[in-house]
């Protein structure tokens, strides 16, 4: 008698043909399980093996930066990337773009009851691959489930803690009339990505989205031109978005030079076809930076010799306007603004 | 990108806009009227005012579908939606437009209305086939190109038998519409709106031809030149208006022969011709009630009509006040002239239809050419 049992034994998690259901969020075994078996095996590092209901982290020299960023993108799989190593880059891009150097993850998951188990240890790898390829560990987590149709498969929040040098001042407000204005690389990939595979709208492209971590990008520009004055990834809203966001920021105009842009030919293809202007159309792996006109060729330079810079170019200058207008000399030799975006090009881009 | 950038050279601007330069008479205005969206849209993304001398005035006409949509329609599409409980597809500008209440199609759908956007009439017909328990409507607007798709959906819903598809059917007319224009007191008063000519429709032109404008251009005797909407066909086609001013010429003209033929789509104009027919009279925002202006869904293809199977009535709705899109879809007012304009009225919260569809004359000039200000302003 009771020869057979064994104690704490829980059947092993069905990844091929398991869903999740409400026990993986209820705080019991299912969700300890799940959490070990998907989660921690994936993310392994020190901290999270603490297995604390908040990771203990040394103490970090020089100032704290700390970004948010929730992920609701659909589909779940694009070509190039997916909702994890999206979730990854996305946050560690927000702290990268004030100079920091990331440190630290923390990954929040919203599953939807029935999501497959299969389709959840993919994001969840993609998700550990990001982190590690960057070498910035998710150190702490949480995973909630709500009911069938209250969600809409997973949704991914991540949290980055970075520190930056006291040296390096980056901030939106700091562009000023003479600088240089310079992308990263050419424009408007990862939106064109998510529509070719749209339900509604597929079509066929080669066009990958461009999601990647930038730090190392951002760590090249800071080393040679420690004295930029902004840096901004062009994610929703686009490359147009963002330089209306400094130029208000700043309180100062600028003029951008049309046929200096980089925008892909198949890019610029699909967006013509769908009625879409690339300048509004997101990116998860670019970045602008606004420098001195003298560190110009310095940070083209840096930007260039890494290998998400290659095709980084001086799209435009800063100027004086207190209506902080971002203008454009249109390739037709014409002049035009280049506005906020208004409305929703595309809801649920990332 | 190949035959697109063509269309856009830079180097064959400078030229063409010196060309125009040279052509016209100092000492005389060019007032010219471009009827469609398509062409006020290309004329301010690529600064071609800023191209054009002085004395030559483009005036933005009635040719974006969204700003002529009457607000009562979109109040009916609205209470369908809401209060009916169908499921209402519509093209993505349409969400957007005001109603006489503080709704849009898009505030609606976020109070609980299954509104959904789709790019294609088929789109909609797909969501009838999946969905057979919603009743699911297809709101129909826009010009002679939207007819011939819309046509096509109800044929293809009629074959395969479905019955929860149905159209709500706002599609109007160009000619019609160039008409009325050309009618109103204040054209016919000279000098209230000047008007020399017009660049004629791009791809409504492809549908009908050319041939349905020869009345304009002999009975008013005003020039007419079809024009492609790429930036460098409407440059051109000022210049070959301009020329034909000079010359006291009133023909029509064919910038756009490489789409668009004097019969135009035979094929099309058969399918709408089967499935639809002319309205008696049809509210346009800013122009008002047009006679024979807009297609209804022939009784062959009652099933299929959501204003009989729904019972929509019309009720007619006054713009805002303040609100000058109607003068401004007539040409007798620029968007700067409106006191609403980018005070209380922007693209990100509408007052009027003009503001709406980026093809709109005050989303063109708001989005693209503010920064010239009171600057750009010309008088005829």
């Amino acid at each position: 008698m009771g020869g057979t049992v064994k104690p704490g034994y829980v059947r092993p998690l069905d990844v091929k043909r398991g869903r999740v259901d409400l026990s993986h969020g209820s705080g019991g075994r299912a969700m300890a399980q799940l959490i070990e078996h998907l989660f921690v095996r994936a993310f392994d590092n020190e901290w999270l093996r603490q297995g604390n209901d908040g990771a203990s982290l040394p103490a970090l020299p020089g100032r704290l930066v700390m970004a948010t960023d929730s992920h609701v993108v659909s589909p779940l799989f694009f070509p190039g990337g997916d909702i994890g190593c999206l979730s990854v880059h996305g946050t560690i891009n927000d702290v990268a773009m004030v100079g920091a150097q990331p440190l630290y993850l923390s990954a929040s998951f919203i599953l939807e009851e029935g999501f497959p188990l299969g389709d959840l240890q993919r994001i969840v790898e993609s998700m550990a691959r990001a982190a590690r390829d960057a070498n910035v560990p998710i150190v702490t987590g949480d995973t909630k489930v709500v009911e069938q149709g209250k969600g809409d498969g997973v949704f991914i929040t991540t949290t980055g803690l970075g520190v930056v040098p006291d040296t390096v001042c980056v901030a939106g407000d700091r562009a000023q009339p003479g600088d240089a204005i310079i992308v990263s690389g050419p424009i408007g990939d990862h939106g064109v990505a998510i529509m070719s595979v749209r339900e509604n709208l597929s079509f066929t492209t080669s066009i990958a989205s461009d999601t990647a971590a930038l730090h190392g990008l951002v760590a090249a520009i800071v080393q040679s031109a420690p004295g930029i004055h902004c840096l901004r990834d062009p994610t929703r809203g686009g490359l147009a978005t963002t330089l209306n966001e400094i130029a208000s920021q700043s309180g100062v105009g600028m003029v951008l030079a049309e046929e200096a842009i980089p925008v892909r030919r198949e890019v610029a293809a699909a967006c013509e076809l769908l009625g879409l202007d690339p300048l509004y159309v997101a990116n998860e792996g670019k970045l602008v930076c606004v420098c001195a006109a003298e560190d110009a060729d310095t940070v083209l330079t840096a930007l260039r010799a890494h290998p998400l810079g290659r095709e980084a170019a001086l799209i435009g200058r800063v100027v004086e306007d207190v209506h902080c207008f971002v203008r454009m000399e249109t390739v037709f030799g014409g002049t035009r603004m280049v506005d906020w975006l208004s409305g929703e090009q595309l809801p649920r881009i990332c | 990108m190949k035959y697109i950038d063509e269309f856009r050279d830079g180097k064959l601007a400078r030229g063409l806009a010196q060309a125009i330069r040279a052509e016209v008479k100092p000492g005389r205005w060019y007032n010219f009227m471009e009827f469609c969206g398509g062409h006020t849209h290309a004329i301010s993304r690529y600064g071609v005012e800023g191209l054009l001398p002085e004395n030559v005035r483009m005036i933005h006409g009635p040719g974006c579908p969204v700003c002529v949509l009457p607000i009562g329609r979109v109040d009916s599409a609205i209470e369908l939606a809401l209060e009916r409980g169908v499921t209402l597809c519509t093209y993505g500008d349409v969400m957007r437009v005001p109603a006489s209440g503080p709704l849009t199609l898009m505030k609606a759908k976020a109070r609980g209305a299954d509104v959904r956007m789709v790019y294609s009439t088929l789109d909609a017909l797909r969501i009838a086939q999946g969905e057979p328990q919603r009743e699911v409507v297809f709101f129909a607007i826009g010009f002679e190109t939207t007819t011939p798709p819309t046509a096509v959906a109800i044929k293809q819903a009629q074959a395969l038998g479905l019955t929860n598809f149905s159209v709500f059917c706002n599609h109007v007319l160009t000619p019609a519409a160039i008409s009325n224009i050309l009618e109103s007191p204040e054209v016919r008063k000279i000098g209230t709106v000047p008007l020399d000519g017009f660049v004629g429709p791009a791809h409504v032109s492809t549908v009908i031809g050319s041939q349905p404008y020869e009345f304009f251009a002999e009975e008013y005797e005003k020039p007419v030149v079809i024009a492609g909407f790429e930036p460098l066909d409407v440059m051109q086609a000022i210049l070959m208006l301009v020329r034909q001013v000079n010359e006291g010429r009133a023909e029509v003209e064919n910038e756009f022969t490489r789409a668009v033929t004097p019969e135009g789509n035979e094929k099309a104009k058969a399918v709408v011709a089967e499935v639809f027919e002319l309205r008696r009279s049809f509210e346009w925002r800013g122009l008002g009630e047009v006679p024979y202006s807009a297609l209804r869904i022939k009784e062959t293809f009652r099933n299929f009509d959501a204003e009989a199977r729904f019972g929509i009535g019309y009720r007619s709705v006054a713009d805002a006040k303040g609100c000058e899109c109607g003068a401004i879809l007539r040409g007798v007012k620029r968007p700067e002239d409106c006191k609403l304009f980018g005070t209380v009225c922007t693209p990100e919260d509408p007052i009027g239809s003009c503001m709406v569809s980026s093809e709109g004359a005050c989303a063109a000039h708001y989005t693209y050419g503010r920064f010239r200000g009171g600057a750009a302003r010309r008088t005829g």
